[in-house]
């Protein structure tokens, strides 16, 4: 299996959700929801289906505003512009966000160049190669199969050396080798200083490095790890809940 | 990254995986070539009636071209969410829009340039004098168009029902557009020809308040 990508360039981004809420509709999706994420952390976001995980992920990309509440960035000491949090953020989502249509390295070199980064075929050839893709980089994405799809995201996500990485079900769709990929891959962009924010779902490869561990239910927080806490009581005690709850439906 | 380079970028993405499918340009000129024969067949026009209500059939043509072609503009961003991809990136969200309707405009562009040869030959209308007034109304017209249908088409994408939505958002709103353009191509095709300066300022208004409307709300268009 190829190495992980070369550590992030940029510093971790520390995070603060102050009184955040989400409205769709008559239904709220987050509630009240108070965070602070320290830069460097790598945090496991856990509930079940509906909970509030991707729409806090997607709030902390900027993708969806709180309807209610304020969520601030920082880089050092100091508050950093929206401009300035897109450039510094890397996303993998429940879909692709590649393009079908285009060579796996169509989509990096165009997604590099949307982030304005030097050199970007050498830079999107360069990203195919840790994710195992260099072989298919002129085949059409939508030849591939659903665990090489996930590993361009992955590529596309790590392109411009993110600050802050946004992981949705990250393992969803990688073999046992890709989800061990994954997990070192993680490891090597948390021990560089990004911060790291990721929804999961049960106990894999990727929560090696998890630092911390939020349980969301119905879009409250109702268990955190805290900083310097111990996740593995949380993931624990909430793959249990979710099996207890998947066994009782 | 200036909005100019990033709707650059993202406009030479859309050519590419156009003209690489060929699928949306295929399928319009297809379908807007079936409509223009058989209005052809249906009034079987006379000389003097080709000139006047053959610019009409014409631009009615192109509209249900539009709206054919307009469609899948923000639809097919949804197939692995690249629209997403497209917002994480430092980009003004207006180069999106303007991408999308700088493609827009030349799809349907090109496919009225294919077209016009064929509606002069089944009505009997000799364009090549006037080609130059026809190309400036058309251009005018397909900015009008490729404009108002990329916005729709972004607000019909988020919506249920969205293949209904588009046409009956689109139609009603076009019908000035249709109108202008109509009544400028009677005028360029007359007898002495007349390029109609009302209708042309009419058509570049209405570009002006659609594309700075555009401009205004295009952040907000693309939100979830």
């Amino acid at each position: 299996m190829p190495t992980p990508p070369a550590s992030s360039l940029n510093s971790g981004l520390r995070i603060n959700f102050s009184g955040v809420e989400k409205r769709y509709g008559m239904r709220m999706a987050l509630r009240e929801i108070s965070l602070e994420v320290a830069a460097g952390e790598c945090v496991a976001l856990v509930g079940h289906n509906g909970s509030g995980k991707t729409t806090l992920l997607k709030m902390a990309a900027q993708l969806s505003r709180p309807s209610r509440g304020k969520i601030t960035f920082y880089s050092g000491d100091g508050v950093i512009s929206s401009d300035d949090v897109k450039r510094r953020i890397g996303m993998v989502a429940h879909h692709t966000l590649v393009y079908d249509e285009l060579t796996a390295e169509e989509n990096l070199v165009f997604f590099a160049k949307l982030f304005r980064l030097p050199e970007p075929v050498t830079r999107a050839r360069q990203a195919l190669v840790p994710v195992g893709l260099s072989r298919r980089a002129d085949d059409l994405v939508r030849t591939f199969s659903r665990g090489m799809r996930q590993r361009l995201a992955i590529a596309r996500a790590l392109l411009a050396s993110p600050g802050l990485l946004l992981l949705d079900e990250p393992a969803a769709g990688l073999d046992p080798e890709g989800q061990q990929w994954l997990g070192a891959t993680l490891s090597a962009l948390h021990d560089s200083g990004c911060t790291i924010l990721m929804s999961t779902h049960g106990r894999n490869e990727t929560q090696g490095s998890v630092t911390r561990a939020i349980r969301l239910e119905s879009g409250k927080i109702t268990h955190d790890s805290g900083a310097g806490g111990d996740p593995n009581a949380v993931l624990v005690m909430s793959t249990a809940q979710d099996s207890e709850e998947g066994n009782a439906s | 990254m200036s909005l100019a380079q990033s709707t650059g970028v993202i406009l030479a993405k859309e050519l590419k995986t156009e003209f690489r499918s060929r699928e949306l340009l295929g399928t319009t000129l297809v379908f807007v070539l079936i409509i223009i024969v058989l209005f052809s067949f249906t009034f079987n026009p006379t000389a003097s009636e080709s000139r006047r209500f053959g610019p009409g059939l014409l631009w009615l043509a192109f509209l249900f071209a539009g709206s054919l072609m307009l469609q899948p503009s923000f639809l097919r961003e949804q197939a692995n969410d690249t629209l997403s991809a497209l917002r994480l990136a430092p980009i003004d969200p207006f180069s999106i829009l303007a991408a999308k309707m700088a493609a827009n405009f030349l799809f349907l562009l090109l496919v009225e340039v294919i077209l016009l040869p064929v509606f002069a030959v089944l009505y009997n209308i000799a364009i090549l004098p006037v080609l130059p007034q026809l190309v400036l109304v058309l251009a005018l017209g397909t900015v009008g168009l490729a404009t108002t249908g990329t916005v729709f088409s972004a607000v019909a994408a988020q919506a249920r029902l969205r293949e209904l939505l588009l046409p009956l958002l689109l139609l009603p709103v076009l019908a000035p557009v249709l109108i202008a353009s109509t009544e400028a191509t009677i005028g360029i095709l007359r007898d002495p020809s007349e390029l109609s300066l009302v209708w042309l300022t009419f058509l570049v208004a209405f570009d002006v308040m659609f594309l700075t409307t555009a401009w205004l709300v295009g952040e907000y268009l693309l939100e979830e």
